[in-house]
């Protein structure tokens, strides 16, 4: 038997037979007579064009078959068949590597994960290492204190005329210069962006990250050396699920450590754009070593609490007792469990993989507090696209 | 940087023309935005302005970018100037000009023929949304009431396509056409938009689906063939609009499908076997088949009228000097000129109605008709599917092209739907009977109530199948704002 095939098909009860995505295809895999419009799985390269000027959503249909349904089978639908039982193996995290990298990012979730119903559609995938973006360095400024031993950089990228749009919570890959052992070019490295989709400055629509510079680290030492004016490539944009609600009544929390804090710097950015005189809506728990090695101490403190409730947790200050974000959490146990039971409450956490398990924890001793199951309310908020993890 | 494919937003308004460099236009469409802005908030009302509105907007005008969306407020959408890419070495598709390199600069000779052209067609686009104003406050759902201010901004932004196009290419005369497409008003006593059938207000919401699926169609016609233009940048222009007409065709072809849907759902519920049952049907609150048939009977004739005359030395002419192509010009296996080529059309002998050999080129308006004749048949064979579907009785029909028409070969001729000729009298006696009358468009009214629930409908309308941008059936398309 062939190995079970992914087929692209229209749904002909759906589709208003405006032709636009034959128009749009770039193979001339669309085709119709009087009757339907149809895609022939032999030209078909799943490149997508067609997806996005479909008006209706009748093209974004699939079904797995041993053998894919010919033009005419196509040609005398008038509805689409039912998808037949066949074992698939539907494991495209193992073909791309970003891919990969995301859904483990994203493990900590305990399942798959999913965007927040009123979230933004995200650009994914526009460059590749075959057609990287070209952006223009045009600041970079370090975020901890001179004396600190932790670098964390602020880096701001142009892109000129070129699109790239990006929404908050989305990563960039960045793709160091040379060549390694094997002589092959690097892969890229991903990032998320720190800045609000109509860019750091609004309107200009420019790119900020957030960079910590690894000891060895190839492309954390490339970033962190940029100097304005230098050049760089980038794939991306990508993740389509750790993304904010639109809308305005949704409560998020978000807890991070370190560079962690990245996505939630953009998330905050655009709400307040979006939606200045909002109250109480967001909370940000935040864990660093000392203040001075917290990324944007200076310009956080600035943000009125009535807008956004901040809690540190610092391990390592001289002369206090050492806290953690879980710690934090736990302190505000009652703010923690109003968020967990309304439909509307969000909880994010990024940082690295080491804090999961902390966070996890103090989440499940505060559900079981109030006698509930943090397990199952973690489940129903991730369906829901309200619970979200990335931690590498 | 600009590469003519990127939407560029280094001015305040956005495109991929490069118009920061071209300081002349740049300057000219500057002095334009304000009269537009002051068109667009004097025109919606203002609960709407401020809401949030799930709208798609151009980020590039390659299949991957152009279809972006958020919440947006609509005086904040980002209207502007896209073309589609340029085709390399593209060349005139059609008349005495066929193969020559497309026109990258108006020809001195078209000059008054094209600017003609390119007016006619931007004075429709802000008409229609004139036209559409006071829908909003009638909308039986949020989905539906984005799915208007979708379709209100795209043309808006239509009508930036033609002002830019004026602007660039006709200098001064650009100008002042620019300025009269704001100065003309739908309905105007003083300075009426150009076109009758956009001087009616839409009264109700299937009206509103019967126009953008029979007028806005051929709206889209008439685009397709300017696209097939040899005046490139009018072509460019009209590829890129045609992607947003699909979403009006959407519209119209999925709106009138979801109120036929729910007044079969009603009719076997209720268990009303007899279409013509109507005062039984109409106390369900929804809209019975023969009245859909008229409101279909009335759009479908008035659109019809918009091709003008069947034998036309005008759109001879544009056709012959490579202005205006055919529907699908390119696909067409001929020699694009139409020298000897004979065209069949409507003709009125001996009182009665035969069909005569023309030459093609003086037929080219019939021609575009039929195609657009076909195209709509298409929607109303799925709408039947639909009838079909739950059991009832009835078929929708295109009536015979003959039957009310005010323009053309059957004008001031009075036919029955099915073609026969009839005496005023005859017609009159019947007239009810085919064509909505007062009495039909107050009852459509008594259903026209708002619903601002997300998630819920109005009595008379099925919820779409398929969300916009695959959202879930309770999203809340618009946020309303609450004064």
């Amino acid at each position: 038997m062939n190995k079970p095939l992914k087929q692209h098909v229209i749904d002909p009860e759906i589709c208003i037979r405006c032709y636009t995505c034959e128009m749009a295809c770039p193979v001339e895999a669309i085709e119709h007579d009087d009757n339907n419009v149809v895609v022939d799985a032999s030209k078909c390269n799943f490149c997508m064009d067609c997806i996005p000027v479909c008006p209706t959503g009748s093209i974004d249909n699939w079904r797995v078959v041993a053998d894919p349904y010919s033009l005419d089978d196509q040609y005398e639908w008038m509805e689409l068949p039912e998808q037949e039982e066949i074992e698939a193996n539907e494991d495209e995290a193992e073909e791309d590597p970003i891919a990969a990298l995301l859904a483990q990012a994203h493990a900590g979730a305990g399942g798959k994960a999913k965007a927040p119903a009123t979230a933004s559609k995200p650009a994914i995938n526009m460059y590749n290492l075959g057609k990287p973006a070209e952006a223009t360095v045009t600041g970079n400024f370090r975020l901890t204190e001179a004396g600190s031993d932790s670098d964390v950089r602020h880096i701001i990228l142009d892109l000129g005329g070129l699109p790239f749009p990006v929404l908050e919570g989305q990563s960039l890959g960045i793709i160091a210069p040379g060549k390694d052992a094997d002589g092959k070019a690097h892969l890229p490295r991903l990032y998320s962006v720190s800045s609000p989709r109509d860019g750091e400055r609004a309107g200009y629509h420019n790119i900020s990250l957030t960079v910590k510079r690894e000891e060895h680290g190839l492309c954390s030492n490339y970033i962190c050396d940029l100097k304005v004016g230098d050049k760089v490539s980038l794939t991306g944009p990508f993740g389509a699920t750790f993304l904010m609600p639109s809308d305005p009544e949704a409560h998020l929390l978000m807890i991070c450590t370190g560079t962690g804090s990245a996505p939630f710097r953009a998330f905050t950015m655009h709400r307040q754009r979006e939606f200045p005189s909002l109250n109480g809506s967001l909370t940000l728990v935040f864990g660093a070593r000392r203040p001075a090695e917290l990324p944007y101490f200076g310009p956080l403190k600035k943000v009125p609490d009535s807008f956004m409730s901040k809690l540190f947790a610092f391990s390592r200050e001289t002369g206090e007792k050492k806290a953690y974000v879980q710690d934090r959490l736990r302190d505000e146990a009652d703010r923690v469990l109003t968020l967990m039971k309304d439909p509307k409450g969000y909880i994010y956490i990024c940082g690295l993989k080491a804090m999961e398990q902390g966070v996890d924890q103090a989440l499940s001793d505060i559900a079981r507090s109030a006698g509930l199951d943090w397990m199952a309310i973690r489940d129903e908020m991730r369906e829901d696209g309200r619970y979200h993890v990335e931690t590498y | 940087m600009s590469d003519l494919i990127n939407v560029s937003y280094d001015t305040q308004i956005p495109n991929n023309v490069g118009l920061s460099s071209d300081k002349r236009v740049l300057k000219a469409l500057e002095k334009w935005h304000p009269g537009y802005i002051n068109w667009w908030n004097d025109l919606i009302p203002q609960k709407f302005q401020e809401s949030l509105v799930y709208l798609r907007t151009a980020v590039s005008v390659d299949p991957k970018g152009w279809a972006k969306f958020d919440y947006v407020k609509m005086p904040d959408y980002r209207w502007g100037v896209l073309l589609a890419p340029q085709v390399e070495d593209r060349r005139i598709p059609c008349g005495e000009h066929y193969g020559e390199p497309a026109w990258q600069e108006v020809p001195g000779e078209y000059r008054s023929m094209l600017r003609r052209l390119i007016v006619i067609q931007g004075d429709t686009e802000p008409a229609s949304v004139e036209q559409q104003r006071f829908l909003g406050l009638t909308a039986p759902s949020l989905y539906d009431l984005r799915n208007l201010f979708q379709v209100n901004v795209e043309e808006g932004r239509h009508l930036w396509a033609m002002v830019y196009l004026l602007h660039k290419y006709f200098g001064r005369d650009g100008r002042e056409e620019a300025d009269d497409l704001l100065r003309r008003s739908s309905g105007s006593d003083e300075a009426p938009r150009m076109l009758g059938a956009f001087n009616e207000e839409t009264p109700d919401w299937l009206s509103f689906f019967m126009f953008t699926y029979f007028t806005d169609r051929d709206g889209k016609m008439q685009l397709e063939s300017l696209a097939q233009s040899g005046f490139d940048p009018l072509s460019r222009t009209c590829r890129f609009m045609l992607t947003e007409e699909a979403h009006h065709m959407f519209v119209g072809e999925t709106g009138v499908g979801r109120t036929i849907q729910k007044t079969c759902e009603a009719m076997i519920e209720a268990g009303i076997d007899d279409p013509y049952d109507i005062d039984k049907i109409r106390a369900l609150g929804v809209i019975d088949l023969p009245t859909i048939q008229k409101k279909l009977n009335l759009h479908y004739t008035l659109s019809l009228d918009l091709f003008g005359q069947e034998v036309s030395t005008n759109a001879a002419n544009a056709f012959n000097s490579g202005i205006k192509g055919r529907f699908m010009e390119s696909r067409i296996k001929d020699d694009h000129k139409l020298n000897d080529a004979t065209y069949d059309v409507w003709d009125f002998e001996d009182g009665k109605l035969v069909r005569k050999s023309v030459p093609a080129l003086t037929a080219i308006n019939m021609r575009l008709r039929d195609d657009y004749t076909k195209d709509a048949a298409g929607g109303v064979g799925r709408w039947n599917k639909i009838i079909e579907k739950t059991g009832v009785k009835f078929e929708m029909a295109l009536p015979h092209e003959s039957f009310h028409r005010q323009i053309g070969v059957f004008a001031g001729k009075t036919f029955a739907p099915d073609g026969t000729l009839l005496s005023q009298e005859e017609f009159d006696a019947k007239s009810g009977e085919w064509l909505p009358s007062k009495a039909d468009g107050d009852f459509i009214q008594s259903l026209m109530t708002p619903v601002t629930e997300p998630g819920q409908y109005a009595s008379w309308i099925a919820p779409p199948k398929v969300g916009i941008d695959n959202k879930p059936g309770d999203f809340e398309y618009v946020k309303l704002h609450m004064a």
